[in-house]
Formats: structure tokens, sequence, C-alpha cells
């Protein structure tokens, strides 16, 4: 706990958030049992072993820049619940997806089936990733993840030699996800169920994330319980919130942004400061750190959001205007 | 007498949004971004001042004892109020006043664009709302607060626009500047009939 008080961000914090902290950081050791991270005084030698490595995954370096567990839980675009971002945390009460959670692996793979969350948690294993999130909408935040990479479920599974694309769907469910429902003037806010895409590559690279949880607890309903895509190098409407369905194709999969809005968002969606939205700048974002009225702060936004050494490569002669 | 109750009634009531929003904001009640939500939240109050602004002229169909147009500078005036603190917000607090920045949005975003125009539209109409200018401008007056209309549509247009796919909040403005519409024809074609 001396490492966290000294640390300069989190000696300018109110109390309540370094309480929140406290509770993240002794989960930990919990964690540990699970994962290479091994507890509060082996997070330490972590660091000095990160520092001698920059490519290392699990985003130590971001962990003094982490926003507050209140923000990452109270500010959500979760349209199946509503499109205020507050409400999803009060509406997310009575959504408790369990063991009976079923997802759908379909497509072009060796294993397809219905498999159980058990089934899918036993494949992985399960780490922690502190990650920068960047919004369509130019706010952000940097988020402590718990999860396991897509590649594990991917390999477990077996795509086939046909197989270019992956499909995501989030639960299709107007009784557990009201937003679903029209609103009162009987428009449909966004064309159901979500639905997202990547490209094997993307997919596959060692940074696309399965969240199981966040600060070091179970992912509550509100961020995309019990499974939540994270792609952290696009923009936040990529990463599709409680997945019942993943299907292999060999065809661009449709997803649901960009159906609704072509011109404004594409398939790739990188995050990329010089390619503006046609409605605002993407050249800053709104850092969300805290729930104070001081608590955001304008930054400059990097080049796919910062990971550009993991990610760059996939892009390589795509021109990324056209291919937004 | 009671009359001017009505009226600090009325006063009463159009600061009660904004005493809520300054206590929720610091009472931590606005959410995880307290800043974007209090901007929204005063654009929300300035539109809903100016349909209830353009409300009282109609409403004189409805109920004619209660001397609903002489409320209807004060719900304008209030609505520039709202207004004037939602420009506030979005340049200081969430532009972070970045002058070039600030400069760059409302040039090159239509829907930034669109809002200030709007406002800009009000501008004048705030500053000749008082008796004197009433006088002094004569019959121009009425023709010069007839830009109360493309500010509203302006306004309009521009609560659609911002808005990312999610079309309930702004079409409830939409169908009230309809009914609206709707009751100022319903009055020109009364006024047309006993003409005749």
């Amino acid at each position: 706990m001396k490492y966290l008080k000294s640390s300069t961000l989190h000696s300018s914090l109110k109390e309540s958030q370094i309480t929140s902290e406290k509770v993240f950081w002794n989960r930990r050791k919990f964690i540990r049992n699970f994962s290479l991270a091994s507890g509060f005084f082996g997070l330490n030698a972590n660091l000095g072993s990160l520092a001698a490595n920059p490519n290392s995954l699990s985003g130590s370096e971001l962990k003094d820049e982490l926003s507050s567990e209140y923000v990452v839980t109270h500010h959500n675009n979760f349209y199946e619940f509503s499109t205020d971002k507050q409400k999803p945390a009060q509406m997310a009460s009575r959504f408790n997806p369990g063991k009976d959670w079923r997802v759908r692996i379909e497509g072009e793979v060796e294993r397809p089936g219905e498999y159980t969350l058990e089934d899918i948690l036993s494949w992985a294993s399960i780490e922690e990733r502190i990650y920068r999130l960047r919004c369509v909408e130019a706010w952000s935040m940097v988020v402590p993840w718990q999860g396991f990479q897509l590649s594990q479920l991917l390999a477990k599974v077996k795509p086939k030699s046909k197989a270019r694309f992956v499909e995501f769907k989030t639960l299709h469910d107007t009784n557990q996800f009201p937003g679903q429902k029209r609103g009162a003037f009987g428009v449909h806010t966004l064309p159901w169920p979500y639905r997202e895409g990547l490209n094997l590559a993307e997919a596959a690279n060692p940074l696309t994330f399965i969240a199981t949880g966040v600060y070091g607890k179970d992912l509550p309903g509100q961020n995309g319980a019990p499974l939540r895509l994270v792609v952290p190098w696009k923009y936040g409407f990529k990463s599709i919130k409680s997945i019942v369905s993943i299907r292999l194709t060999d065809k661009q999969p449709v997803s649901t942004w960009n159906q609704r809005l072509p011109r404004e968002y594409g398939f790739y969606a990188n995050v990329n400061p010089a390619v503006d939205h046609p409605r605002w700048s993407q050249a800053s974002e709104r850092r969300i750190s805290d729930e104070s009225f001081f608590g955001v702060k304008r930054i400059p936004t990097q080049l796919f959001n910062g990971y550009g050494e993991q990610v760059a490569h996939l892009y390589k002669g795509l021109d990324l205007v056209s291919n937004f | 007498m009671y009359q001017k109750i009505i009226r600090v009634f009325l006063h009463f009531l159009s600061w009660i949004p904004l005493a809520w929003l300054i206590f929720a904001a610091f009472s931590r009640q606005l959410g995880a971004d307290p800043q974007e939500k209090l901007m929204e939240e005063l654009g929300s109050w300035g539109m809903i001042f100016l349909l209830a602004c353009l409300s009282m002229t109609p409403a004189r169909l409805f109920v004619k004892r209660v001397p609903w147009v002489s409320y209807r500078r004060m719900l304008g005036l209030y609505s520039a109020f709202y207004l004037t603190l939602h420009l506030t917000v979005y340049v200081f607090l969430f532009l972070e006043f970045e002058l070039s920045l600030v400069l760059s949005e409302v040039i090159k975003r239509p829907y930034i664009t669109v809002g200030f125009s709007a406002y800009i539209l009000l501008i004048p109409l705030v500053v000749t709302s008082t008796r004197a200018w009433q006088k002094r401008l004569g019959k121009k007056w009425k023709k010069l607060h007839q830009l109360v209309y493309p500010s509203l549509l302006l306004g309009l247009v521009h609560f659609i626009w911002q808005s990312k796919s999610d079309l309930n909040e702004p079409l409830a403005y939409i169908s009230w500047a309809l009914v609206l519409c709707f009751a100022r024809w319903y009055a020109a074609q009364k006024r047309a009939r006993a003409a005749t």
C-alpha cells in the first residue's frame, strides 16, 4: 500500500477512490492463484521485468493512470439497457448471467457447438490486462480487465482454413435488455442483436482479449457480463458485450454501427487521431479519471490508441483513411 | 395581484433546474462525466424554455383568462440564459477553452455550426426584449422576433444531429414544436374566417 500512496496520481485522489483501488490490489492476491501475476509484493518485481520487456501485454505501466472503479462501472455505452450512460449500472442489477450462459460457436470451425460459460472458462488461463479504452465519442479511460486472450478460445475450437473473419453477437432478449424494445416513438435505437466482427489476424492478435472481470471482480452486467470482447486499439464499439455467438466466416461480417451509419462508423474502427469522425474531431480525447467535477482532462489521441507496436503490422499498405 | 404571484412562482420554478444541476455536479450525482451531463442538461433546459415560451401564444386559444403572453418574455430570457450556460460549459470545460479547437469545431462540425447559429439568432432578441426597444422598433419588432422560429428549427437540428442514434428524446421536442406549428396554423385559419 505504501507504494500506491506515494504515487503522484493517487495522492491527489479522494479517499473514496483509494479505498476502491485498495480492494482492487488486494484482489490481485486472489488472481495470483490463477495467473502469472504474483501478488502485491511480486508486483514490484514484475515491474522490473516489464521495464526490460516493453512488449509485455499486461499494461502495468498504465497502473498510475487507472480510471476509478466508479467511472469504469458507471459510464457505459450499453444500448441494450439504455442510451443513457448512467442507466446501465442501475438496470444491470437484474441482469445476472450465470453458469447456464451459453455461447454458440459455429461456422468455419472444426469443433462447433453450444458451449457453457464453464466450458469456455476451463479452456482459458485468466490474467490481468490494463488497457486504454478509447470511445468513438472522444472520451477514454484506463481499465484493469481480467480475462483471457481470444486466441486461446480460437485454438480450442480450431478455425478451418476457409475462416477469414470472426463475427460476434450479443444476447437478444428484450426481457433482460429492455433497451432492445422500441422507444416511445416506435424507434429502435439500433438494429438488434448487436453484432461486431474482426478479421482473423486481428482476432488472433495477443492484445485481443475476452474480459470476464474488471477491477478484480466478476464483470458487472453493465460492462458486458459474462464475456466481453476487448480490442484496445479500436474504438470501444468494437468491444462487443455479453457475447452469445461466435461465428467464423469467409466473408466480412456486418457490424451494427457500420450497418446503422456506414459513413460514420467503419468496419476497422482503428483509433486514429488523423481520421476525424464526420461530426467531430478524433485528434484529442477527454480522459475520465474519476467522477469528481474536474476529473476529466483533454489529452491527445494516439494512433492505434498507443498500441501501434503490437498491431501496426496488421494494416501495412492499407489506406487508413478510406478503411476507417 | 395573482399575476404577480404567478410571476414570482415562475421565476422560482425556472431556477430549480440550475440549482439542482449545481448541487448534483458537486455532490457527484451527474455520473462519471459530470461536465458532459451538465452540458446536455443545460441544452435540454434551453430547448424546454424556448418551447414553453412559444407555447404562450397558442395557450390563449384554450384558456383565455390567463394572461399567457405576459410570461412569454421571461421564458424566452430563461431559455437564452440556459443556452448561454450550455455554450459556456462547452467552450470552457468541454473544449478547455483551447481557442484553435473552439474555432475549428464551430466551423468544421456542422452540428456545432448549426447549434451556434441558433444561439447567435437569439442574441438580437435578448437585446431588444425590453419595452423601450419594443417601442423604438414599432412594427419591425414583431418581424425581428420572428427570428425565434429559425432559431428553434436550428436548435432542433442541432439536437438530432448530435445524438448518436437515439431519436426518442429529440422526437419529443419535435412533436411539441409541431403542435405549436399546428396551433398557429389553426389560429390563422380562424382569423381568416372571421375576416371574411
